[in-house]
């Protein structure tokens, strides 16, 4: 079973609890901060013990200091001002949620993660929550409910009530806590097209209260134009900046540790160049998909985001002209280099649709083009390792 | 012969008078496809390029038509009822070229086209070609040539480098398929590793696969334990980051399943032949065939 995990748009913890508490899932009070007055006062308002969060984008906070249990107040405010501020991963800690402290007689894991292979939202729940799942699933796969969902009909309470029976084998009433939790946590996955929802852990108070006391949800990309309301959720300042300009260009664009520049069309053919550039003993310094239709400004979008990288010592264009014209991607380079004169070479590849038009502009401004893929990667690369001169 | 599609094939155009529609469906009409109908809600009763009936629904072209394959360009949010409409019309092969479809309508589709009985490729695709008898989609048809290898692949440019690498070479092609780039598809390798085995005329299959999912590994157990023709398979993506989708949706790997070591590793074992960097499908098809 392959699961898809982490991709889209990742939300944060205080968000996804808000999503899942408008569903009707339990989960102990608590406001997120943005300074340490604000998450003293969060502590004060909701009386005794309260766990303050770093609220980033990447998984083990725990072990990196960024979630603290505070006796009163007075700690939170404390805690809070060493949270804030603190690198987690690379990340910069904005916000902390403030929540109330729940006693712990026991842990589970629930989650809905999207399984390729049945082409359906999958429930996973194991009674051995608040680790990793991943290692259970790899280490103890019997201690793992999987339960495909087809989504024309939904989750049925009988199923619901199924993976409540896994977890809680003798008391019925947990399951019944347990099951409502799951059709709640299936309506809020459905409700927000997310591709991953899961609360770890859920967890069973002394007092046999059910309670989620974590949750992680990653919504769909491809169904934000019908959620405007969780566009904004979206959190950039957890993002590397040069990708979110090229999110904002039309630009499929990650940043990589090498130095060759890579402008292609596709991502099949993108991920292909970036391959062939390492064959070649060179390192990629980025994913860049310039997508199907090319007009002149893509180009000139991709360039200014390749050259802000002072790392990048070579620009690598490979494209085949297929929807894509060539000639477009041509006069795209022409403008954007005499808007903004190059200081490191290039190295342009093209064929397909219009080559000839392409080559002619291409030459009669000074670049020299190859049709050959191979061909051009190898220069590009040789010109990162030496230092070259520009094309 | 080919698989999906061949000369017999009658082709509607879903949103034939949008941007992209209309453009390819030219493209399509000049390589020889026999593009019927076409259908845009509202625009029944007129005409495009001057003689190719426009439809309201699916169910009218479908009748005046008695189209078999269609090929669907509506925007991303329309695209799983498009899908559903075809099925429902009684189209046998449909072709979603549409990027950006949600998941989540996707799992709804997929059944429902199954208990249809219809097949679907894409969406997020390239569509297929039939070199000299047919393409629905949009992969350029100067770069194929006929021949006997079979093409499959999840991306759309790549699948052109190679193609053209392999006419180049004077490797004719049967069918290229592009079976697209999203996490849940309607058509996998496997089918079409299945088709090219049952197809006379196929010799050998080159397979572009990429990270993520386990996809291309469930083909490579196909190739050794159901096969008898050659494939030779690459994947694209072995400089990619964990946790980053890598343009397409479904390229992902996560935690550390559907990385390319992992897929390039089952294609050895099944025996398959393995090109290193595009440009080896050439040799390695040559040395098989």
């Amino acid at each position: 079973m392959d699961h898809q995990r982490g991709e889209g748009v990742n939300i944060h913890e205080f968000q996804a609890k808000e999503l899942l508490r408008a569903e009707g899932v339990p989960i102990p009070p608590g406001d997120v901060a943005t300074t340490a007055e604000q998450a003293e006062a969060i502590a004060r308002k909701i009386g005794g013990m309260v766990v303050v969060k770093a609220q980033v984008h990447t998984g083990g906070r725990g072990k990196a200091g960024g979630v603290k249990l505070a006796k009163d107040a007075s700690e939170a405010r404390q805690i809070a001002g060493k949270i804030l501020g603190m690198q987690i991963n690379g990340l910069t800690v904005h916000q902390v949620l403030v929540t109330a402290a729940a006693d712990i007689a026991s842990e589970a894991y629930v989650g809905i993660i999207l399984d390729r292979a049945s082409r359906k939202p999958v429930f996973m729940v194991s009674p051995a929550g608040g680790i990793d799942i991943e290692e259970v699933a790899a280490k103890t796969p019997e201690k793992i409910m999987k339960l495909p969902i087809d989504t024309r009909y939904g989750l049925q309470p009988y199923q619901a009530s199924e993976l409540g029976f896994f977890l809680f084998p003798d008391d019925v009433k947990k399951v019944r806590a347990a099951s409502k939790i799951m059709m709640s946590l299936y309506q809020a996955f459905m409700k927000h097209d997310a591709s991953l929802a899961e609360i770890n852990p859920l967890v069973v108070t002394p007092a046999g209260e059910v309670l989620a006391l974590d949750a992680k949800i990653s919504i769909d990309d491809n169904a934000l134009d019908r959620h405007p309301e969780l566009v904004k959720l979206r959190d950039e300042t957890a993002e590397e900046p040069s990708e979110v300009d090229a999110r904002n260009s039309s630009l499929t664009f990650i940043k990589l540790d090498g130095n060759v520049g890579c402008v292609v069309n596709g991502a099949g053919l993108a991920m292909a160049t970036m391959d062939l550039v390492k064959y070649y003993g060179g390192e990629p310094a980025n994913f860049l998909d310039i997508g199907g239709s090319s007009n002149p400004e893509k180009v000139v979008n991709a360039l200014r985001i390749i050259t802000g990288d002072p790392s990048v010592k070579v620009i690598l264009f490979n494209i085949f002209g297929g929807i894509t014209r060539t000639d477009d991607v041509a006069n795209g380079i022409v403008t954007a280099t005499k808007a903004n004169p190059l200081r490191i070479p290039i190295v342009i590849r093209l064929t397909g649709t219009n080559e000839e038009i392409a080559m002619k502009i291409l030459k009669e401004n000074g670049f020299s083009a190859s049709s050959d893929m191979d061909e051009a990667v190898q220069q590009a690369v040789a010109l990162a390792t030496k230092g070259g001169k520009a094309a | 012969m080919s698989i999906f599609i061949d000369s017999n094939s009658t082709v509607i155009v879903q949103g034939i008078t949008g941007r992209d529609g209309s453009f390819h469906s030219k493209q399509m009409i000049e390589y020889g496809t026999r593009i019927v109908g076409g259908v845009t809600p509202g625009k029944g009763g007129q005409t495009f390029e001057g003689s190719v009936p426009v439809f309201n629904t699916v169910h009218e072209a479908v009748k005046a038509t008695g189209a078999n394959t269609s090929v669907i360009y509506v925007p991303p949010m329309y695209a799983a009822d498009a899908i559903m409409e075809a099925a429902d019309a009684g189209i046998a092969f449909i072709v979603a070229i549409t990027e950006g479809v949600p998941v989540n309508d996707m799992t709804r589709v997929y059944p429902f086209v199954k208990e249809k009985g219809a097949r679907l490729l894409g969406p997020n695709c390239p569509g297929l070609i039939t070199p000299g008898q047919s393409k629905v989609g949009i992969i350029p048809g100067r770069i194929c040539t006929p021949g006997s290898i079979g093409v499959v692949s999840r991306s759309g440019t790549l699948t052109y480098e190679v193609v053209y690498q392999l006419t180049r070479a004077g490797m004719g092609q049967s069918t290229c398929v592009g079976i697209g780039g999203d996490p849940i598809n309607g058509t996998s390798f496997i089918d079409c590793l299945a088709a090219f085995e049952a197809d006379p005329h196929t010799t050998a299959v080159a397979m572009m696969g990429e990270i993520g999912g386990t996809d291309e590994q469930e083909a490579a157990e196909f190739v050794r334990t159901r096969m008898t023709k050659p494939v030779v398979g690459f994947i694209a993506g072995q400089t990619a980051p964990p946790g980053r989708r890598m343009g397409h949706a479904g390229a992902i790997i996560s935690g550390s399943a559907g990385t390319a070591a992992e897929k390039l590793e089952s294609f050895e074992k099944a025996g398959m032949g393995i090109a290193r960097r595009p440009i080896e499908f050439v040799e390695q098809l040559r040395a098989r065939m």
